[in-house]
This record gives structure tokens, sequence and C-alpha cells, in this order.
């Protein structure tokens, strides 16, 4: 038990679960983590259904927040109704291959995936994905490289301009150059990824590996000169040096970059997503905001409500990872 | 004609006749002799208009299942983009603009060899001026006893808005949705048809507004409504729902409809890569099959079906506007100023007039129109007018494709003109009265006041050479 409390409290500091603090101390606590905020939100969401009534648009008012959450269980209620849809295409695609094989036994039956539209829920999931496959790519090559960037001044040098210019272009300026080269180099009849999966997740590592890259090699430059010293005396091999003495000594930086990096990861996919239709959240929002229908405005909210809610959780999970990996006492 | 008769035999022998079983919700499983299908999966793009229903319809009925093709719909964020992933491949085929296999294929624009077996409706575009303009036109419109305006309006009314705009040193400036759109034609017919120059296109300047009155450039369908209530266009022309959407946020007036500039006007084709459809014709036949099947039903026992397709195009996956906004064009009225619902039963044409066969002469008017704002830059022979239209243009499969419908008993012999050779008889149903004999392109282009004909060409900012 006392490990597991252990565990948590590494993952997640509740200063109330160890037991060692005053019931003072406790209320005072109570009240700035969790009641403040909740009365604040409260607060903003009256605001928010007040003046959403005052402002017309040519969709109509601005939704208010009992709409939204309307319209989320519209969403719901049609992930199901779409479920049930696939579920009678299949049945009706047994039933033609079924036909099929009564005709000729040697028949090639193919199965295939269900025709109809990805609901908001698979949207979601596409796009959490994406974010995790661009940002894993983008962690393979930063880190790597930053590593030789902190230890090496001569390469640090050689590489600095190009970080510099490269790190505050636009994904939406990549993309057409990523789309177009995804097109002429991945050509393949059965292809394992959709180009359009590929694109959003290249576009997404060209933009989120810069914030690692720069706080790896910040967080390998800036390790101790004893230690360096130390490992030049006992002629440690490179392997022995990367792993057991830099990585561990820089880990602190580099999960700030991690963070910094998912964060513009997903910042940039849902704007990659529009701007190519490519399947997720942000080809949601701009179908949506094409349909201009009475739901549209509601609908966008909902996913604005969603991509926010993601995002908050994608640094809560690198933050728990930061805090579980390393041991230094600041947050 | 000889072979395209030659190949119908052909085709007849796999026909064995079976009745198939019509317009049920379930796809039937009542078949004849199945194509043997190359190709399966399929993804098609579509822009959110209605008159991208027939493959709305095409999927909903089942009529894809039942030539055994699974079909994935994708709606698409412009039409430059859907034109692009038909080239590329990353879609097997797409709701087109009329003018864009036939631009592609000359090389306006991207340069690709797009074909098209199926020509998807008549009709369905109008254009709408801002609440101000309409304001300032209204009262030099005709009007009748009554007091209302008298349809079709045409661009006179509007001139004196545009000179009043040139005198105060405003660019008066439209949108349409693409440069070798249907959209971008009929208003340039119509500015011009009142005395308003639409503007040149040349080699050098691909805006489309050299010595221009009326300023048109480029806005997703979608989006026009939001754009002309910005401010950056006074008045647009698109297809439906985004004319009615206008009446109903308030925010414009649509003053004609494409049915009153020209009457039954081809509007959107089924396009596909030439190289897909030579690697492909079973699947090209079956997706025809469907789509022809689809438009049946839209036009069935006069629109009885339209009502059903309306619910249909209002989900999000397909239109996504609000149903009572579609269905004001889809049912066969439309209203010009709130409160002025007129019935125009024609306003979206997808079967009746053999509106689904591919004819050369809409080909051709296309063309034409091309070579009249500059698009094509230097003068052509009227056989090479003729030449494109066969390239680009195939009722030779469409026909291959009705064979079969009509001997399956899906479809009945009297729907498609066999005998035709690819050219409707000469149109005067224009709004300048002007005959359009699609055999005679050049002749036709001599009648016209305001564009490019015989061997003029822009250059410079300025018309030189023989007309």
């Amino acid at each position: 038990m006392s490990t597991l409390v252990a565990t948590i409290s590494r993952i997640a500091p509740f200063p109330a679960l160890l037991g060692e603090i005053s019931r003072e101390q406790a209320a005072k606590w109570f009240w700035r983590s969790v009641a403040v905020p909740v009365i604040a939100f409260a607060i903003f969401l009256g605001l928010w259904q007040e003046t959403s009534k005052q402002i017309v648009t040519s969709l109509g008012t601005i939704p208010g927040p009992v709409e939204v959450v309307k319209e989320a269980h519209i969403l719901w209620a049609d992930h199901l109704h779409q479920r049930a849809k696939e579920a009678a295409f299949d049945v009706r695609q047994e039933k033609r291959n079924a036909a099929k094989l009564a005709e000729n036994p040697n028949a090639v039956i193919k199965w295939h995936a269900y025709t109809g539209k990805p609901t908001y829920i698979d949207q979601i999931f596409t796009s959490i994905k994406t974010v995790f496959a661009g940002f894993l790519l983008g962690t393979i090559i930063a880190i790597p490289l930053g590593i030789v960037c902190g230890l090496s001044p001569l390469v640090n040098a050689a590489l600095n301009p190009l970080i510099q210019i490269f790190k505050p272009v636009s994904p939406l300026a990549w993309l057409p150059l990523v789309t177009i080269m995804v097109s002429a180099l991945y050509v393949s009849s059965d292809p394992m990824f959709e180009k359009s999966f590929l694109t959003s997740a290249i576009t997404v590592t060209l933009c989120s590996l810069w914030p690692t890259l720069i706080n790896t090699s910040l967080g390998v430059a800036s390790i101790d000169k004893d230690l360096m010293n130390v490992s030049r005396v006992l002629q440690l091999n490179w392997r022995t040096k990367v792993f057991k003495m830099i990585l561990p000594s820089s880990l602190e930086l580099i999960f700030t970059g991690l963070r910094l990096s998912l964060g513009v990861g997903w910042m940039v996919l849902i704007a990659a997503e529009m701007l190519a239709q490519n399947p997720g959240l942000g080809k949601f929002v701009w179908d949506e905001f094409q349909n201009g229908s009475s739901h549209s405005l509601a609908r966008i909210m909902v996913a604005v409500f969603t991509i926010g809610i993601i995002g908050f959780g994608l640094d809560r999970i690198m933050l728990s990872l930061q805090n579980f990996f390393t041991f230094s006492e600041k947050r | 004609m000889r072979t395209v008769l030659a190949a119908l035999a052909l085709v007849g022998v796999f026909g064995g006749v079976l009745g198939g079983v019509f317009g049920g919700v379930m796809p039937s499983l009542a078949q004849a002799k199945p194509l043997k299908l190359e190709k399966e999966e399929l993804k098609f793009g579509f822009i959110k208009l209605t008159d991208m229903a027939p493959l709305a319809i095409a999927y909903e009925k089942g009529y894809f299942e039942d030539e055994g093709l699974y079909v994935t719909l994708e709606p698409q964020a412009n039409w430059k983009v859907l034109l692009d992933r038909t080239i590329d491949g990353e879609l097997d085929g797409a709701h087109m603009l009329a003018g864009q296999p036939l631009g592609a294929t000359i090389g306006i624009g991207t340069k690709a060899k797009i074909i098209t077996a199926f020509s998807m409706d008549l009709n369905g575009n109008a254009i709408t001026v801002s609440n101000d303009v309409w304001k300032r036109m209204k009262k030099y419109v005709p009007k009748d006893a009554s007091g209302k305006p008298i349809h079709p309006i045409k661009a006179d009314a509007l001139k004196p808005v545009v000179d009043a705009y040139k005198a105060e040193g405003k660019p008066f400036n439209m949108g349409m949705v693409f440069p070798v759109s249907t959209h971008n034609y009929e208003l340039r017919y119509w500015l011009a048809a009142g005395g308003i120059r639409p503007g040149y296109y040349a080699p050098s300047d691909i805006s489309g507004q050299i010595m221009a009155d009326a300023y048109l450039s480029v806005t997703p369908p979608p989006q026009m409504p939001a754009t002309m209530e910005a401010g950056t266009i006074s008045g647009y022309c698109v297809g439906e729902p985004w004319n009615q959407q206008a009446v109903f946020k308030g925010i414009g007036v649509p003053v004609v409809t494409d049915y009153g500039i020209w009457k039954n006007n081809p509007e959107k084709v089924f396009g596909v890569s030439a190289a897909w459809a030579k690697k492909y014709p079973n699947t090209h036949l079956a997706v025809i099959k469907a789509l022809i099947r689809a438009a049946i039903w839209l036009d069935a026992n006069h629109n009885a079906n339209r009502s059903e397709a309306v619910k249909i195009l209002a989900r999000p996956e397909y239109v996504g506007a609000d149903a009572k906004v579609i269905a004001n064009s889809m049912t066969g009225t439309f209203e010009y100023e709130k409160g002025d619902k007129r019935s125009v039963p024609d306003f979206n044409v997808f079967f009746r007039y053999f509106a689904t066969y591919p004819y050369y002469s809409d080909a051709i008017w296309y063309l034409t129109q091309m070579r009249r704002w500059g698009q094509i830059p230097e003068a052509k022979p009227d056989s090479w007018y003729a030449k494109i239209a066969k390239e680009v243009y195939r009722p030779d499969i469409y026909l291959k494709a009705a064979k079969m419908l009509v001997d399956e008993g899906k479809a009945s012999k009297k729907d498609f003109p066999w005998m035709s050779d690819g050219y409707r008889p000469p149109q005067s149903h224009f709004i300048d009265n002007i005959v359009y004999d699609a055999h005679k392109p050049n002749a036709y282009l001599e009648k016209f006041k305001i564009g490019l004909k015989g061997n003029e060409r822009i250059e410079g900012g300025k018309i030189v050479g023989k007309p």
C-alpha cells in the first residue's frame, strides 16, 4: 500500500494522500486546488450562457453550454446509429458473399471494411493515433540529434542556423511540400498506411521535433563538468556514457522538451487535418463549418472542448511520465 | 455509331434479362450476370452541393452495393483539391464541374487526361447579390402589374450599380467557384449580356480580370455567404444550397437562376482519369450503372422522391445544410427576395431530358466560353472543338451501361437517346436569345459583342489581332 501511495504521489502529488499535513492545511489545499477552479468554471459557464444569446450570427445565435451538451449527445447517438448501420452493412455483405459462393464455389471472396462515414468518436481516435505517430517519429529523430548537438560544440554550431530557421515554420507551410513528397515517394499498390495519415503525421513531426531537439541539446550541454571528467578518467565506452550518465542527468530537460513537442504537435495536427482534409478532428471542424447548418456552431464547440481536453490530457500524461522518471523536486 | 451498336450487341449477350427489383430500400440480391469487377473498393470525392445527390442516393439506396461496389464518399475542401486527388489516384472518381475534365485535358491549370461518361444534372445554380446591391439595382428591374420583378432579371439592371462603383473608384467584386466552373461561364455570360465586361484571361495573367468592369475571384461554395457577409464580394454565382442560404440568413438576394440564363444547361459530371477508366473498364461501367439508377430514382414520378432525397442530403456527411434550405430548390421552388417564392420545377434536373447523357455539344459550349474569355488563348478550328469533346465525353461507355440496365429491367428503353450523334439540336433558350449550334463554334463566338473571336488574343492587357 505504502509503495502504491508513494508511486501515486510521484505521479500526481496529492499532499492529502500522504497524511503529512494538518487539517487546516488540507482545507486550504482543497479550497485552492478544487473549489476555486470549480467555482471559476461555473462562473465562466454562466457568463457564456448569457452572452451567447446576445450574439446573433448568420448561423443563428452562438450556442450556449446547454446546446453544446445537447449536441454532444446527438454526436454520441449518431455514433451508435452508424455502428448499427455498419452491422447491417456486414450482414448484407455476408449475404452477397454467400450468393457468390453458391454460384461459384471457387470465387475469391474479399471482406470489405465498412464504407460509411467515420463518426465523431472515430475521428478522435484517428487524431490521437496520428499525433502519437508523428510525435514518436519526431522523438526518434530529435533525441539522438540533440545528444550529438549537446556533446559536440562543432555539430551544434553547424546545425544551429538550420534549427533556428526551421523552428518557426508553420505547419501550413510544410503541408503542401509534405503532401507532394508523400504522393511522389510513397507509391505502392497495397499501402500499409493511408497517404493522408502519413502527410498528417510527417507534418506533425516536422513542427514538433524542435522543442525536444533544443531542450535535449541544452540538457546534454549543461551536464556537470565533474561528471564528464569522471567518465574520461574511468574511460567509459560511449554507450555507458550515454545511457548511464548523459541521459539520466539531462532527462529533466528532455522531458520538458517532449511535453512542449506533444503540445505543439497536437495543435499543429488539427490545423494540418483542416487544410489537407485528412481524417481527424480538424476535418470534422472544417466539414461542419462547410455544412453551415443550424447545428454546425454547437458541433464545432463540442470539437473545441474535445481538442482542449485531449490536449490537457496529453500534457498530463507527459507530466506524469516526467515525474515518474525524474527525481527532481522541481515541478 | 456503327461501332457503338456493335459494342451494344456484344454487351447484350452478357446482359441476360432478369427482372431487377426496383428502388427498394434494401439492395436487392437479384442480379443479372454480374460484371467481372477489377476493383471493388472505391473512393469518390464530392463538394457539398445538392447536385452531388446521385452519389449519395446510389450509396444510400444500395445501388453501388447491387453492383458489388464498396464505395466511400468523401467531401473535399475545394474543386482544386478534388481534381488533384483524382489525378494522382487518391480518389477513384469525383463529382466534377463540367469544365474540369475539359480544362484538365487541354491544360488549363493542372494538365491531365480526365474523361466523363456520365453527366450528373442540369441547372441548379443562381446568381446572388448582397442586400445593398439589390437595393440599388431594384429600381432598374422591370416589374409586372403587381409590382413584382419580372424574371429572369437581366444584368442591364446591375450595370448602373457597377458604373457607380467605378465612378467612386471602388472595385465591384463577385465570387465564383473555380476558373473552369460552369458558374464562372454563367456569371460571365449574364454580365456580358447586360454590357458588363467580366474580364479576360491571358497566358501571362490568369486572374481573369484584364479589362474588367466586374472583378471575379474564386471562393469555395460553402464559404460564399460568409465571404459576402464580410463585404469581400458583392455577389456570387454558386450552386444550391448557398443561394437559398443567403435568403434564409437575410444577407443577400438571388436575382437570376441559371435556368433563366440558359435553359437546361449541363452542370456537373462524374469524372475519372483516363488511365483509371482504361485500367478498370468493368468497374467504370458498374459505377455508371449505379449512378444512372440513382438519377432515375431522383426524378421518378415527377420528383416524388425528392423530399426523401432532401433528408438524406441534409445529413452532415453529405451536404449538411439544414433540410429546409436544401428542400427549397430540390422540391421545385426557388425563393428570390424574402417571401418571393416562385415555382421552378426544373431547377434541379437529374434524369429528365436525357440529363445524364454526356453530349458532345455540351462539352463544346464550355470550350467556346473558354475561348471567349481567353483561357484558350489562340484561335482553334471547328474540328478541334469536336476532337476534344470526343476525347473527354464518352457516350459510348454511358450507353453500354444503360443497355445493361435495360436488359436487367432496371431502366426503360425510351429514357436513353440510343441514336443520338452526341449533338443536341441548336439551342435558343439563352438570356440574350443568341442561338447556339455546336457544329459551328467559331461562328457562334462571332455573335457576341463582348468576348474574343476569330484570331483575337490578349496581349499586354489589350485585345490584339483580327476578329
